[in-house]
């Protein structure tokens, strides 16, 4: 018995649950500091800086990297991929855990958290982009909760309700592109109103329309790296249909990826035309504006067509990667490094060590859910007793 | 309706409408859809 | 021409009637809004101000802020550029142009209070109202705290209490507005000394502007601030040195904030009336392909089932002919042979 429960205590100390322990000690501390003594202590936010990493990166990127749920349900439902049908579930997931975390971490960046209802019931301010935003999260948040719900029911076996939920799933898929489309390019669209705030490479009557495509190359690329990682570490968990559409998904999505991007490079070039911007790009910002455009649009577009066309699965995930990685860069840049940019050094905004712990917190708690679902519920493979849908 | 003398206060009138009409959208367009393929055999 | 202060104000009542100036935002469809008629403004004369923070002191005791480390009367806080902050909703700033004379030049800083207000634009709650009587005020009882109004605000006024766990505020100036509706002059205005700020209806200080700068044409330069920028405001500025130079942006453009975003607002509700459509015909257009893949295939299938039971059926045909063509021989054959061992056995007999 003894004997039993040490070995059982040994298997649960592995070295991600050792770090996620202590990763999670430090977040709950931050947050009692963030909800007792104010943002002043816990973050570099200032009256030039109201947005810090919390907007960058837990909001910007995480909704931007969550877009898996709607390319993949799009994917198969509507335009009829159904060869990739073992990727949908996974992706929902990703995608629900994403919005539901951008959500909790919302609650750390507001003043007064409790009032985030308030602008559907309150005070309708619906000049505002953010409003839209704020909305579209929300539904689009309730939307993949109940896409995401069959596997829960099949685990529960609730068999009626799950049945009556698949039937809806067409209904679902389109709302939820419906949805994305919207909220994606707001989050955007959010800057159209700081053009004197934002440097004038990253700002542009377009960025609506780049934040919305870039998402779409957020989804495809973490759809793929999600995926690879999901078949190293819950290979047993997979059943023989997503180990066989591993390597066709790949190729697929790769190449969608890889045509995506290089639609968005031809937009992005346009941008500068647009607004007359060739002058600035002999400048320092100019320079970094290039590395993100040739590094992280040009340079994955491609990798991601190399891969495809050597069938080179490896190649495939890099770019997944690297991709996502530019994902993470524009957002910064457009939120962070772009913006306020003519204010000296000393002015600028850099985050506090607290923020970040904040930003890992949330995902490592994204990562422990992900695992407490795909250990338990029928994510990465077909409940016997169930048709797929 | 008090007059309208700002840009401001014409965008929040003509968005409040648009976002009624667009949850109006939302639920009448699924309807007709079904009404457009309920004949539709399988 | 020096118009003192009460002067001035008698002056407001008789102008009331005064036309209105051309100032206007408009919508995507040309239609002109022209803001509120006879709403108030302050105008600020950077040429007279001396740098005595008067105006902050008054600010400050006013909206019952907090005092600050360093009194009114220590100016050299002026030494260091300084912005508005939760605890101070106007500051006003030094400057050493590059001019010839290397004359000081101090400016005030406050909310421009905007004709069509950025901040009012980007609220998801309504927080930010433009009054008709021309301040723009904040509610801070819907107000969440999510900060897109000090991302929006182009002249950086908004500012946020940061150290407060639970009830943080978004902080700026608000002309006095409780004042404005007593009827008494917001606090800055009533305490500068030297009449570097007026306070008036806006039509006519810009009137009062423009007289200014055509009867001392050497003393001011031919732009007053405010008057178009971003849409306009009810804080407006004459200067005597570019307004660049005193910490000033001179690029924000005319636009109002509102404009700024009203194309991205526009596609929403296209999104949601024509997405459905597209997306449900892609679907469509793939289910009917599905459809007649299936079709085609059952065609097909049962075109290669009778073309196999055709073929059958006509190799079943040669065989029972065949079969029969061989009993046949062997009825003949054995006919012919029992005729022949009849013949035999006669022949055998007769022997």
């Amino acid at each position: 018995m003894a004997e039993e429960s040490s070995a059982s205590t040994r298997r649960r100390l592995t070295p991600f649950n050792v770090i996620a322990g202590i990763i999670v000690i430090i977040g709950l501390y931050v947050t009692v500091r963030r909800f007792t003594s104010g943002l002043s202590s816990v973050t570099h936010l200032s009256n030039s800086y109201p947005w810090g990493l919390w907007i960058a990166f837990d909001l910007l990127v995480g909704v931007a990297l969550a877009a898996g749920g709607y390319v993949t349900s799009a994917a198969v439902y509507i335009f009829g991929m159904k060869r990739y049908h073992a990727a949908v579930r996974p992706a929902i997931l990703t995608g629900f855990l994403g919005y539901a975390l951008v959500v909790l971490a919302l609650n750390y960046d507001v003043g007064r958290p409790w009032r985030l209802p308030y602008p559907f019931v309150i005070s309708r301010g619906t000049t505002s982009l953010l409003f839209e935003v704020a909305a579209c999260v929300a539904l689009y948040l309730t939307v993949l909760f109940v896409e995401f719900s069959p596997a829960a029911m099949e685990w529960l076996g609730l068999k009626k309700a799950r049945n009556l939920v698949v039937k809806l799933t067409m209904a679902l898929t389109i709302l939820g592109v419906i949805l994305s489309t919207l909220h994606q390019s707001s989050l955007g669209a959010l800057f159209l109103i700081a053009p004197s705030k934002l440097h004038p490479l990253w700002y542009s009557p377009y960025i609506h329309v780049y934040f919305f495509v870039t998402s779409t190359i957020a989804g495809l690329s973490m759809v793929i790296f999600e995926g690879s990682l999901s078949h190293h570490y819950f290979k047993d968990k997979m059943d023989a249909e997503h180990l066989a559409a591993k390597t066709d998904l790949m190729l697929g999505f790769g190449k969608a990826a890889a045509w995506v991007l290089a639609g968005y490079f031809v937009i992005k070039v346009i941008g500068i035309a647009a607004d007359n911007n060739w002058h600035y790009l002999a400048t320092g910002y100019g320079a970094w504006y290039l590395v993100e455009l040739l590094g992280f649009v040009a340079l994955p577009a491609m990798t991601y067509a190399i891969g495809v066309r050597e069938k080179n699965t490896t190649i495939i995930r890099w770019s997944a990667v690297w991709a996502v990685l530019g994902i993470v860069v524009n957002r910064f840049n457009v939120c962070l490094v772009a913006f306020n940019w003519y204010l000296p050094a000393e002015e600028r905004y850099f985050p506090h060590w607290m923020e970040v712990a904040i930003s890992v917190f949330v995902v490592t708690l994204g990562l422990l859910a992900f695992r407490f679902i795909v250990t338990r519920m029928p994510i990465l493979y077909a409940h016997p007793d169930y048709e797929t849908h | 309706m008090e007059t309208i003398h700002t840009l401001q206060q014409f965008m929040l009138h003509t968005k409040n409408i648009i976002y009624i009409l667009i949850v109006l959208a939302l639920a009448a367009m699924p309807a007709f859809w079904c009404f457009l393929t309920g004949r539709d055999e399988e | 021409m020096r118009i003192s202060r009460r002067r001035f104000l008698g002056w407001m009542g008789a102008a009331g009637a005064a036309g209105a100036l051309p100032r206007a935002a408009r919508a995507a469809s040309n239609k002109v809004f022209e803001g509120y008629a006879g709403s108030k403004a302050v105008l600020h004369d950077i040429t007279r101000c001396i740098g005595c923070r008067k105006c902050e002191a008054a600010c400050n005791s006013v909206n019952a802020l907090p005092k600050p480390e360093k009194p009114f009367d220590d100016l050299s806080v002026l030494e260091t550029k300084r912005r508005t902050t939760a605890e101070a909703y106007t500051v006003v700033n030094q400057f050493t142009p590059q001019a010839a004379e290397a004359k000081r030049v101090y400016v005030k800083k406050q909310c421009n209070h905007c004709l069509e207000p950025a901040c009012a634009s980007a609220c998801f709650v309504k927080a930010f109202t433009k009054t008709p009587e021309g301040p723009v005020v904040y509610n801070p009882d819907v107000c969440v705290g999510c900060r897109y109004c000090m991302i929006a605000c182009p002249f950086d006024i908004p500012a946020y209490e940061y150290h407060k766990a639970l009830d943080p505020k978004v902080m700026k100036c608000t002309m006095c507005h409780p004042r404005l509706l007593e009827g008494k002059l917001p606090g800055c205005v009533e305490a500068c000394p030297t009449e570097a700020l007026v306070f008036g209806m806006r039509d006519d200080l810009i009137r009062v502007a423009r007289d200014r700068i055509q009867s001392y044409p050497e003393r001011y330069l031919d732009h007053i601030y405010g008057e178009h920028e971003m849409g306009g405001t009810s804080w407006l500025y004459v200067t005597g040195t570019a307004y660049a130079q005193v910490g000033m942006r001179e690029d924000l453009g005319n636009t109002a904030a509102g404009q700024l975003t009203s194309g991205a607002l526009s596609a929403v509700p296209m999104v949601v009336g024509l997405w459905p459509v597209l997306l449900t015909g892609i679907y469509a257009i793939n289910k009917r392909k599905e459809k007649i893949a299936a079709q085609e295939q059952a065609a097909a299938v049962q075109a290669a089932v009778e073309k196999v039971q055709a073929e059958a059926a006509v190799k079943l045909k040669a065989a029972v002919e065949k079969a029969e063509k061989e009993k046949a021989a062997a009825i003949d054959r054995e006919v012919k042979k029992a005729l022949a061992d009849a013949a035999k056995e006669k022949e055998d007999k007769s022997i």
